[in-house]
C-alpha cells in the first residue's frame, strides 16, 4: 500500500512537471538568428489569438494563429518594424488583437477608472475620518472618554 | 439615511450584476467588431473555384453592391448556414460571392456538389491570404460590399432568416439593392 502511494506520488509530481514545461505551438520557421527569434517570440506573445481568445499568438495552434506567424514572420522580413505589423493586424482584426490596449479616447474609462475609484475612495476615508475626529473631540470636551474608535 | 448607505450600494452592485447578465445575453462576447466596416474593401485576386485559370477581382466586382460569404468545408457552422443561403441566397437581390477560405478547391467543390451551391460565383481563397486581408478570423462570415468597393456590414457567424431580415436587409435597402 506504501509503495503504491510512492508510486502514486511520484507519478503525479512528473505529470505536474510535464505540464509546467512550456510548451509553445512551434513551426518549424527559419529564423536567421536568436535575436530575430527572440523578436519574433516577443512580438507574437503581445498578439492576440483570434480564435482562441486567451491565448496569444506565440502559444495558439489554431490554424489561423499559424498563419498569422506566418504573415508576422514575412513582415519581419520584409524589414518592417514591430509597429507597422501591430498597425496590419489591428487594421484588420481591431484593438482587440493587442493584449495591450492603447490609450485612446474610446479606453479612456477601461485604464482611468481605478484611479477615479481610488480617489473616490480616498475622500470618503478623509471624510468620515473628519467626523470621527470632530465626534470624537466633542466627546472629549464633555466627557474624557477611554474608547477607541471602533472601526 | 447613513444606514441605508451600504444597502444602496448593495443594490447598485446587483443592479450591475443584472445589467452584466442582461447584456451577455444579448451580445456575442467573442465578437470582434470589425475595423473594416466604412472602410474600402481590400484587393484582391482570387482564382475561380470552377474555373482556376481565371481570377476574380475587386475591380471586376466594382459597380453594383455584392455579398461574400466566407464558408469551407471543414466548418461545421457552415453546414448549418448553408441550406438557409439556399433558401434566401436568390431572394436577396445583389450577387452571392462565395470565398472557400482555407480549403482545398477539390474539398470545396465536393462539399458544394453534396449539399447544392447556393453563390453566384466562388472564388478559392486556398492559402487564406485574402481572409487575412479580410480580418476573417473564423468562418462563416459575411460581408456586404457596395457599389464603390466599400465593405457596409459583416455578419460574424452563420447568417440566419432573423439575421437577413432584422440586419441585411435593411443595409441592403440603404444601398437601394434588394432587401424586401
Amino acid at each position: 500500500m506504501n509503495r503504491f502511494l510512492r508510486r502514486l506520488a511520484t507519478a503525479l509530481i512528473a505529470l505536474m512537471l510535464a505540464a509546467t514545461c512550456v510548451v509553445h505551438a512551434i513551426d518549424p520557421l527559419p529564423f536567421r538568428d536568436r535575436a530575430e527569434e527572440v523578436r519574433f517570440q516577443n512580438l507574437t506573445r503581445q498578439l492576440r489569438c483570434l480564435v482562441c481568445q486567451n491565448q496569444d499568438l506565440a502559444d495558439s495552434d489554431a490554424d489561423l494563429a499559424r498563419d498569422l506567424r506566418k504573415e508576422v514572420f514575412d513582415m519581419m522580413r520584409a524589414g518592417k518594424s514591430d509597429a507597422d505589423i501591430k498597425h496590419f493586424l489591428v487594421a484588420r482584426y481591431n484593438d482587440f488583437v493587442l493584449y495591450d490596449p492603447p490609450l485612446k479616447p474610446g479606453t479612456w474609462l477601461l485604464w482611468f477608472a481605478p484611479f477615479v475609484f481610488v480617489v473616490i475612495g480616498a475622500i470618503a476615508i478623509l471624510r468620515i475620518l473628519r467626523r470621527r475626529t470632530r465626534a470624537a473631540v466633542a466627546v472629549s470636551v464633555h466627557a474624557p472618554s477611554h474608547t477607541e474608535d471602533d472601526w | 439615511m447613513n444606514r441605508l448607505l451600504p444597502l444602496l450600494g448593495f443594490f447598485a452592485l446587483v443592479g450591475l450584476l443584472g445589467f452584466g447578465m442582461w447584456w451577455n445575453a444579448h451580445h456575442e462576447a467573442n465578437e470582434v467588431p470589425s475595423p473594416l466596416i466604412g472602410k474600402p474593401a481590400p484587393e484582391f485576386a482570387l482564382p475561380l473555384l470552377y474555373a482556376p485559370s481565371q481570377t476574380l477581382t475587386k475591380k471586376d466586382l466594382l459597380g453594383k453592391p455584392y455579398l461574400i460569404n466566407v464558408f469551407g468545408s471543414w466548418c461545421a457552422t457552415c453546414q448549418y448556414e448553408h441550406p438557409i443561403l439556399m433558401a434566401e441566397a436568390k431572394k436577396l437581390g445583389v450577387p452571392l460571392i462565395g470565398m472557400a477560405w482555407k480549403d482545398p478547391p477539390a474539398e470545396s467543390q465536393r462539399w458544394l456538389q453534396q449539399f447544392g451551391n447556393p453563390y453566384d460565383t466562388i472564388m478559392s481563397d486556398a492559402d487564406g491570404r485574402a481572409g487575412i486581408e479580410f480580418g476573417v478570423y473564423g468562418a462563416p462570415e459575411t460581408f456586404l460590399i457596395d457599389a464603390q468597393g466599400v465593405i457596409r456590414y459583416k455578419r460574424i457567424g452563420m447568417l440566419t432568416p432573423e439575421t437577413i431580415a432584422s440586419e441585411l436587409n435593411p443595409q441592403l435597402a440603404k444601398l437601394g439593392a434588394g432587401g424586401r
